[in-house]
């Protein structure tokens, strides 16, 4: 293990690491430096570039994906503490049931404008549904406050998520 | 960033025997530690994961006491049934904080020791000088822009806000918090602000839990937070209120957020309400003691009129209800 520049390492602990995902139902291996983020190992190690770095310090929602099925900032995320663990992106919303509705509801319901924050606003809303917190527009903005939109497309995000979460729910 | 080794602890004592190496840290829901990492505000030589440890995890209740366990996360606490029945301002506290995302990450012990905003601290490559980074280099926030520092338990070397809702509301409620080492009131665990340490735990200390009695005043408990805009956003001012007694003479505990550097109690405040019955009178009486000792700056000056404002709304809000 190469630990250059640090003093003293106990044992087991590594500063680069075999990583294992699986990212959207697929498995992935890779070698990590223990210090990256999930976000920059989907991104630059994965080439899954829908997840979006926004701020990069969990001001912004932009880089929101879910492990284990709950919805979490992949910019504060070491890839190390995801180990083993199922992660879902924008890319796995296609095959996803709650997933799919919400990007043709933000498709009917034109929410967005440029589009950078979309990724995460969708992954978000996705899990929002799930959670069973998108019971009124009011609520749907109070669960959806960790996702930024500069171009302030609210309107019609919030629009689109009431709708998904009322396709969700019929049978 | 600088480059780390970490470690994913299988049990307490392999953590602890990793936390006696020079410049390692625990990392619990990361949410704080990789956010000041990455600035460079915090430089861990070695992560030391504890999520692992599943025996840090969970809410019980047991000998009239709540105990939620310090990995428990955000989101699962403010969700569980026993903390909504019995401490309705723990609820609120939590789901008022941070955004869905980071309650799904962060953890109690985490949310507890999450580090001050203060911009300040944060940006260690431009400003050297901050007593919480490198003890005495100085305060780069005297003169600067202090629009959210605080007005209560400054000093000279530092008057950056403790930024926690949940350690408010535990401060109402005269928590306790445990580690791997001892039990200590949370009002005792948060050290002077700038004296060049955080809390009073040793490095390798591990907080395992936080709990408060299950009594009357937890189960009349209310969590007040005012801010700049609606939702995803620090104190202003928040009201933490533990209302114990009678209807005609309540016995009340007050903490205030987003004023002071730590968790802080208002003994003067609580001794007047608890002189007679809540008459908006003596309510509003009370409320007027909360600035008390206030030092403030032009940008922070606004504070002490929403202080006792907000203060007032929540006592009238909570004794009324009664």
């Amino acid at each position: 293990m190469s630990s250059a520049g640090i003093p003293f390492v106990p044992v087991g602990a590594e500063a680069d690491m075999d990583l294992h995902l699986r990212v959207n139902g697929r498995e992935a291996d890779i070698r990590v430096e223990s210090r990256e983020t999930l976000l920059d190992v989907l991104r630059e190690r994965l080439h899954l570039f829908g997840t979006k770095k926004g701020c990069d310090h969990g001001q912004c929602g932009a880089c929101t994906v879910l492990v284990d099925d709950r919805r979490v900032l992949s910019c504060l995320t070491l890839a190390v503490q995801a180990q083993d663990r199922a992660v879902t992106t924008v890319e796995g919303m296609a095959g996803h049931p709650v997933g799919r509705l919400v990007q043709a509801a933000f498709v009917a319901e034109d929410g967005l404008q440029c589009g950078y924050c979309t990724p995460g606003q969708i992954v978000s809303a996705t899990a929002c549904i799930l959670e069973g917190t998108a019971t009124s527009d009011d609520a749907i903005r109070e669960a959806m406050s960790g996702n930024l939109c500069r171009c302030g497309a609210y309107p019609n995000i919030v629009a689109a998520i009431r709708s998904a979460a009322a396709g969700a729910l019929r049978p | 960033m600088n480059r780390l080794a970490y470690l994913r602890a299988a049990s307490l004592a392999e953590a602890k025997r990793a936390l006696a190496a020079p410049g390692s840290m625990i990392l619990a829901g990361g949410t704080t530690v990789v956010d000041l990492a990455k600035l460079d505000a915090l430089k861990p030589d070695i992560l030391v994961d504890i999520g692992a440890l599943a025996a840090l995890d969970g809410v019980d209740v047991a000998q009239g006491r709540l105990r939620i366990g310090a990995l428990a996360r955000m989101a699962d606490v403010a969700r569980n049934a026993e903390v909504r029945r019995l401490a309705p301002g723990i609820v609120q506290s939590l789901e008022l904080a941070a955004s869905a995302q980071i309650r799904n990450m962060a953890t109690i012990g985490g949310n507890i020791l999450q580090r001050t905003r203060c911009a300040y601290f944060r940006d260690a490559r431009t400003y050297a000088a901050c007593n919480r980074r490198a003890p005495g280099s100085g305060c780069a926030a005297a003169g600067g822009v202090t629009h959210g520092h605080a007005i209560l338990g400054i000093s000279d070397a530092c008057m950056a806000t403790y930024p926690g809702d949940l350690a408010v509301m535990l401060a109402a409620l005269d928590a306790v918090v445990h580690t791997d080492l001892r039990d200590l009131p949370l009002l005792d665990l948060f050290a002077e602000a700038g004296s060049g340490t955080e809390t009073v735990l040793a490095p390798d200390e591990i907080v395992t839990a936080v709990s408060v009695a299950a009594d009357a005043a937890a189960a009349r408990s209310s969590y007040l937070k005012v801010r700049d805009r609606r939702s995803y956003e620090f104190a202003s001012v928040s009201v933490a209120l533990a209302v114990g007694g009678t209807g005609d003479r309540p016995q009340v505990r007050v903490a205030v957020g987003g004023v002071a550097t730590k968790p802080w109690r208002l003994p003067s405040v609580e001794a007047v309400l608890g002189a007679g019955s809540p008459t908006r009178e003596r309510i509003a009486a009370a409320a007027a003691l909360a600035a008390e000792g206030a030092r403030t700056t032009p940008d922070n000056a606004f504070k002490t009129r929403l202080l006792t404002r907000s203060l007032e709304r929540a006592l009238l809000l909570a004794l009324e209800a009664s």
